[in-house]
């Protein structure tokens, strides 16, 4: 496993910092590009994620884990991001590591790259996920004795950008996660929590791992890429 | 742990007969069993742990791992499970204080659905 940074391009004049990027890569033949979950799950995920990761490179795929901008290590600034931002590195980052395949987890699923194959792990839309976190926002308010409603919250971080639940969000990426309401339809397989059993980790209220599950996954990522054989290279 | 994954709603029978009020009890034990288990699934803990929750175990304010963020996530699981909106309106400390509260609150919001 490397941790190293990378330059996504410049786009226009806008400056382009480094980002951080987690890969498995032994230039072999499947490369599958890791787009992580968004936001809290994010970091609730991680592990889990990276997991998943070492279970396919112990069964000879690459693969590459990138930080968006503003997220994980990433210097740049969360609150100028957008999705069309996340998506274009992402793309970056797909060319970057000539990736096969792409794998998603939960929201990440909105930054896709369209034209690459995968897998998509119960994907979840960007105004479920904004809801979420603008409950979180009015349940601490409430304990703050301060009293607003997630409508009001929304038309007022639409206008004006937000801070979610530790997030700050520029109100265009608040508008890009209210209507990012369909789950791309893409070429990308969806694989349900069902799959892998028990509950989804992103419910839970402290970041958590399940081997069970991390296998699980990496079981039907690896099915897929070795459809010929019986079990797992 | 199998979860049946029918909601909660369309499982109350919408017909007021004789033997509904056994219906509606079997019901409400399916409304403790299915919050039990997302709580469950929140705080990571085993389904039996979770069996031992009381109409008084404390939740908001008493863990301290339920913060506003895993407190939102419980209440949009609720929601999908349970097949029931919860506005913001209807959240207050004593809804989410204990696990009756919470208990008492879906009850009540699946009667009135």
């Amino acid at each position: 496993m490397i941790i190293e940074s990378w330059q996504p391009p410049k786009v226009g004049d806008l400056p382009s910092p480094e980002e951080q990027w987690l890969t498995f890569d032994e230039g072999r033949k499947h490369r599958v590009l890791v787009l992580p979950a968004l936001f809290d799950e994010a970091n609730k995920m991680r592990r889990f994620t990276v997991e998943v990761m070492r279970r396919l490179d112990e069964n000879g795929v690459d693969t590459a884990l990138p930080d968006m901008p503003g997220c994980n290590e990433s210097l740049a600034a969360l609150d100028s991001q957008t999705l069309q931002s996340w998506r274009r590195t992402a793309q970056a980052s797909a060319l970057r590591f000539a990736a096969t395949h792409c794998l998603t987890i939960r929201a990440g699923d909105l930054i896709g790259p369209c034209d690459l194959p995968g897998w998509k792990y119960a994907p979840t839309t960007g105004s479920k996920t904004l809801r979420e976190m603008l409950r979180a926002r009015v349940l601490a308010g409430r304990e703050a004795a301060i009293h607003e409603t997630r409508d009001e919250l929304l038309e007022y971080g639409r206008r004006e950008g937000l801070v979610l639940a530790g997030w700050p969000l520029g109100a265009q990426m608040i508008c890009d996660l209210d209507t990012a309401e369909a789950v791309a339809p893409g070429p990308r397989t969806a694989i349900d929590q069902v799959q892998l059993g028990g509950s989804g980790l992103w419910l839970r209220a402290e970041p958590d791992e399940s081997a069970e599950q991390s296998e699980a996954l990496a079981e039907l990522i690896l099915a897929d890429l070795y459809p010929d054989e019986d079990s797992a290279k | 742990m199998v979860i049946d994954s029918t909601p909660i709603a369309q499982q109350t029978p919408a017909n007021d007969t004789a033997d509904s009020a056994t219906d509606v009890r079997m019901s409400n034990a399916a409304i403790d069993a299915q919050l039990k288990s997302i709580i469950a699934d929140v705080l990571g803990v085993d389904a039996a742990d979770a069996e031992e929750f009381t109409a008084e175990t404390g939740l908001f304010g008493h863990l301290p791992e339920l913060d506003s963020m895993a407190v939102a996530g419980l209440l949009t699981e609720i929601e999908d499970r349970l097949d029931i909106v919860i506005e913001d309106d209807d959240v207050d400390g004593e809804m989410l204080e204990t696990f009756g509260g919470l208990l008492a609150f879906v009850e009540a919001k699946l009667t009135e659905g």
